[in-house]
């Protein structure tokens, strides 16, 4: 570091001298009364440094600052029964659940939707890794990740550019890692033209025992940072506070300014996890983080406020790959595949030992003191003073104005009736056309860029309605996961369309087999300073928050990500849920494609004429009015409960649930995975288009061998489950090959329909 | 006796767990061995596992090659250590010198993972005496840089030889060559038939539960079945 530099290091000495030296507080983010309340804090300007970790930290994305009022009502929902299995909850790194036997499993899903939009690769990749980080920093190791990716049209300009480029990135940084990706979604719609989403989840396995949280203990135990090196990547808005610096140094003049986007290196990742499960093994650790957004700002003072509450810190002791960092910089990095431990004097040798082996570089970088402040030096002065729970935990609290916009009673009332429906002539072309639709098609051409294979425990993955993984080599215990949103019933009636997101999540888990056990989210919105985007929010909060409690199942954890919009129109609130469940033995497992010749196909629910906000609205007229789908989460429970019974008692060849494009979808996509074809009578009483394309909830098709009909209909009958019988597998061989046949409507061969559904993606993306 | 098949992990290797467990399906103790110990712990067979082997950053498998453990295979293999290299394994075969040819990046540019129907070329490798000459396999492939090169002259020489394993087969949906591989190559072996490398993951298919079938697991059986004498075989 030059002279002129190191004078240029703004020290608490020289913030106390300069009280009243302009700081760029706004470009920082920090409203004035914020930065007010910072100086009220300290009892003075804070410095460079400090004003930094306090701008990021009190951001929306570390804050929660619109949100947590909202959040609350989680909390206040879940009761003693529903939080008896969480062994963590909401506020730590990663929810984690008892799943019995002594086991206990991890997972979240979090956003990284801004970045990918610059940035396709990167964006999704680290979007991967920073998730993984969270689940390992739980104790556990990583055994999956799925992903929910949204786009602009499909055909759009600007999606040859986002959509290659973002699964590319999940698949380059998941594949590299070996975690096998076991699910996920992919959605098009106008309102993601300029804002995708990228969400990325991941889920850990760890004895119940081990788990580990971020705090920072014991007076004089050691913090290690260990991982890839720090550098000026992802450093973001802080770079105002650099120019500022350096501002007539010429020195300043010729640095390189890298993207705001970081850069993954999967492969630094990869020995990271190895290395931290080897010190977990070892019991070298008593406390971790990962460093994710606002590196170690966010990592130093939630280790610190969560601990003894004090923590000294020397920068010039961290790794870096860049020179002439300021301390800001080196404090706001966001470079990767790092982590940060506390770790007990007599165990630092060992600790730096396997970080040897692994050849991961690692430095102590400080000490866990009890003076209540977290204090850093650079230089050997002090360059942050602060007490650490104002930045970590205690910034500030918004209560947004909340308005149901205005419109919203016209999106209502503007229902699918007065669209035209096919005559039962044009059903056949129907089914073709909506198979092979961007949001009903196969994603074979994004899921075949996954590894479902490695680590050899993947029981279930796409195209499964969920995902599913043995929990050990030695085990027949088993987890399954789904993530589901569906953003248009969202739009039409937030409370209730998030509540059919969460319902269609819990149910494809049911169709596994498996039982429903636990829930975390990941909340993408439009801008909070928007009364409407507010309204959407809070009413989509609380009906995720009572039909958890319905369905007996707590919401452990999530993300919030708002500003999300495309120009300056919101993007359909998505609400994406991930529902957890548990099998006992997954050679209990129920596959989605259908079963064995001459196995009875069966409807179970009932059916309404629901097709307001469908993919038949979309698709056909490009509409989106009127109001979703009734909810009916007691029926969601007692069809989840008929297919878990029946599947235990190995009564189900295959179980499929009915969502988006309804019945006629199902049966398609069934077809095509069995490989296999089926004759169908649509229901009595019903019309052929709507028995179709209703989206009505709480509805599955099951497959079970003819010869055990009658028990799985007795079963049906016993728990009130509707339950009608829709015809048989590969029955009518007519024309030689496999064919589904519509009785009255039409018959297809289910070649042809796989051709249509799996052609879509490849055409447009290559 | 129980046979000893020795599991490589370098750093990046993602496949190892899996490789030692099919191991043990074969009734055989899998031995794990480091990539900077050259200490082969008198291992009768190594695999070399898939993944990503110290990032792959350069040319897939160059670093790897150059390992302390790999110096050993090398020797061990010219005396008749069976060795099989799959996916980044292959990729370390070739460039350690012990495999001809190179695997470049995939035909279509993207990571491609799918159950794969294979061709038996050659039944007589160590590594391959379980299926019969001509038989089909289906087993999992998921990589990147597959696609198997040589010239001209050295495929021909390699054809002549004998030393083409498997090919990629199969018609209709997502079958057939999938990377571009030259004349559907999916595995060589060397001319002894104790070092075979294949692109595909046999150790993905040695359970149903787990994969599309079981037709991976006769690779293992295999050569415990040569290690240990006809009746050591155990599951």
């Amino acid at each position: 570091m030059s002279t002129a530099q190191q004078a240029a290091v703004d020290t608490v000495a020289r913030a106390a001298s300069t009280p009243d030296q302009p700081q760029p507080f706004r470009e920082l983010g920090l409203k004035d009364d914020e930065y007010q309340r910072i100086r009220e804090i300290l009892g003075r300007r804070p410095t460079d440094a400090e004003l930094a970790m306090y701008s990021i930290m009190w951001s929306e994305h570390c804050s929660y600052k619109s949100s947590k009022v909202h959040l609350a009502y989680f909390g206040e929902t879940t009761t003693d029964e529903m939080r008896s299995k969480m062994l963590a909850g909401i506020g730590e790194n990663a929810g984690v659940v008892d799943i019995g036997d002594g086991w206990a499993v991890t997972f979240k899903v979090e956003s990284h939707n801004h970045p990918s939009y610059v940035e396709p690769y990167q964006g999704a990749a680290t979007g991967v890794g920073g998730i993984v980080r969270d689940i390992l920093a739980m104790g556990a190791r990583p055994v999956a990740v799925l992903d929910q990716l949204r786009f602009g049209p499909a055909d759009a300009a600007d999606s040859q550019r986002v959509v290659p480029g973002v699964v590319a990135g999940v698949a380059g940084y998941g594949d590299c890692l070996g975690l096998p990706n076991i699910g996920g979604e992919v959605e098009f719609d106008a309102s993601y033209a300029g804002n995708p989403l990228v969400n990325a989840g991941s889920i850990g396995v760890l004895r119940s025992a081990d788990m580990y949280t971020a705090h920072a203990s014991g007076v004089g135990n050691k913090v290690i940072l260990y991982g890839s090196a720090t550098g000026l990547d992802g450093i973001g808005g802080v770079s105002v506070l650099a120019s500022d610096s350096f501002a007539g140094d010429e020195t300043g003049a010729g640095r390189k300014k890298l993207p705001s986007v970081q850069v993954g290196d999967p492969f630094a990742e990869k020995v990271l996890i190895e290395c931290t499960l080897e010190v977990f093994a070892a019991d070298l650790v008593v406390g971790i983080q990962d460093l994710g957004g606002a590196g170690l700002s966010c990592a130093t003072s939630e280790l610190a406020s969560a601990g003894d509450g004090g923590m000294l810190v020397d920068l010039d002791q961290v790794p870096r790959r860049a020179t002439g960092m300021t301390p800001a910089e080196v404090l706001s990095s966001e470079s990767q595949e790092r982590m940060c431990a506390v770790v007990e004097p007599a165990k630092v040798d060992a600790f730096l030992a396997v970080c040897a082996k692994w050849e991961v570089p690692a430095a102590v970088i400080g000490e866990v003191t009890d003076s209540g402040r977290l204090v850093i030096t650079s230089g050997g002065e002090v360059v942050v003073d602060v007490p650490p729970r104002t930045v970590a935990h205690e910034g500030p609290v918004y209560h947004r104005p909340v308005q149901r916009p205005e419109a919203q009673d016209a999106l209502q009332a503007n229902t699918s009736a007065s669209l035209p429906r096919p005559s039962v002539d044009e059903l056949g072309g129907l089914i073709t056309t909506m198979i092979g639709s961007p949001n009903l098609c196969s994603r074979d051409w994004v899921t075949n860029q996954y590894d479902r294979y490695v680590r050899g425990n993947t029981v279930l993955a796409q195209p499964a309605d969920a995902g599913m993984l043995r929990i050990a080599d030695d085990s027949v215990r088993g987890l399954a996961m789904a993530t589901d949103s569906n953003p248009r019933f969202t739009a039409l009636d937030p409370y209730a369309g998030a509540q059919l997101s969460l319902a269609e999540a819990y149910r494809n888990v049911a169709m596994t087999g498996a039982v429903p056990l636990a829930v975390t989210d990941c909340l993408n919105f439009g801008s909070p300073e928007d009364p409407g985007v507010m309204w959407q929010f809070s009413q989509a909060v609380r009906g995720i928050a009572d039909g958890c409690r319905q369905l007996g199942i707590p919401v452990t954890g999530g993300n919030v990500s708002f500003y999300n919009q495309t120009g300056t129109t919101a993007i359909l609130p998505t609400p994406v849920l991930g529902v957890l469940g548990v099998i006992d033995d997954v050679r209990r497992r129920v596959p989605a494609g259908v079963g064995g010749a001459g196995d009875v196909l069966v409807l179970l629910g009932e059916t309404r004429d629901e097709l307001d906000g469908s993919e038949w609205a979309r698709v056909v007229h490009d509409h989106l009015g009127g109001m979703p789908p009734q909810v009916d989460l007691a029926a969601e429970r007692r069809l989840a409960e008929v297919v878990a019974a029946a599947a235990d008692v190995g009564l189900l060849t295959a179980a499929h649930d009915l969502s988006g494009g309804g019945l006629a979808q199902a049966l398609v996509e069934m077809c095509v995975i069995g490989a296999r074809g089926a004759s169908v009578a649509l229901p009595a009483g019903l019309d052929p288009f709507v028995a179709l394309y209703s989206e009505s909830a709480a509805r599955a098709v099951v497959t079970v061998p003819a010869d055990r009909i009658d028990e799985l209909l007795a079963l049906c009958a016993d728990r009130e489950q509707p339950a009608v019988r829709l015809g048989t597998v590969d029955a009518d061989q007519r024309h030689g090959v496999p064919e589904l046949a519509i009785e009255g409507v039409t018959t297809l061969s289910v070649a042809d329909l796989r051709t249509a559904w799996q052609a879509t993606l490849p055409a447009l993306f290559g | 006796m129980t046979a000893r098949i020795g599991v490589i992990t370098f750093p990046g290797t993602l496949d190892d767990g899996d490789a030692a467990r099919a191991a043990r399906y074969a009734g055989a103790e899998a031995v794990p061995l480091w990539h900077a110990d050259a200490d082969l712990r008198g291992v009768d067979g190594v695999l070399v596992p898939g993944g990503f082997s110290y990032g792959d950053y350069l040319r897939a498998g160059a670093i790897a090659a150059q390992a302390p453990v790999m110096r050993s295979v090398i020797d061990a293999a010219a005396g008749g250590l069976p060795v099989l290299g799959i996916c980044n394994g292959f990729q370390v075969l070739c460039e350690a010198g012990l495999l001809p040819g190179a695997l470049t990046r995939n035909a279509g540019l993207k990571f491609l993972c799918r159950d794969q129907r294979l061709r038996i070329e050659n039944a007589g490798t160590v590594w391959t005496s379980g299926y019969a000459d001509g038989a089909e396999i289906l087993i999992p492939m998921k990589n990147a840089e597959g696609r198997f090169v040589a010239t001209e002259d050295e495929l021909d020489r390699i054809e002549g030889d004998g030393l083409v394993v498997m090919r990629y087969v199969g018609d209709g949906h997502g079958q057939g060559n999938p990377n571009g591989s030259m004349r559907d190559i999916a595995a060589i072996g060397n001319p002894a038939g104790n070092v075979v490398g294949l692109m595909p993951h046999p150790e993905h298919a040695i359970d149903a539960l787990t994969g599309p079938g079981t037709d991976g697991l006769a690779m293992f059986t295999a050569v415990v079945q040569a290690i240990s004498g006809p009746v050591g075989a155990s599951v």
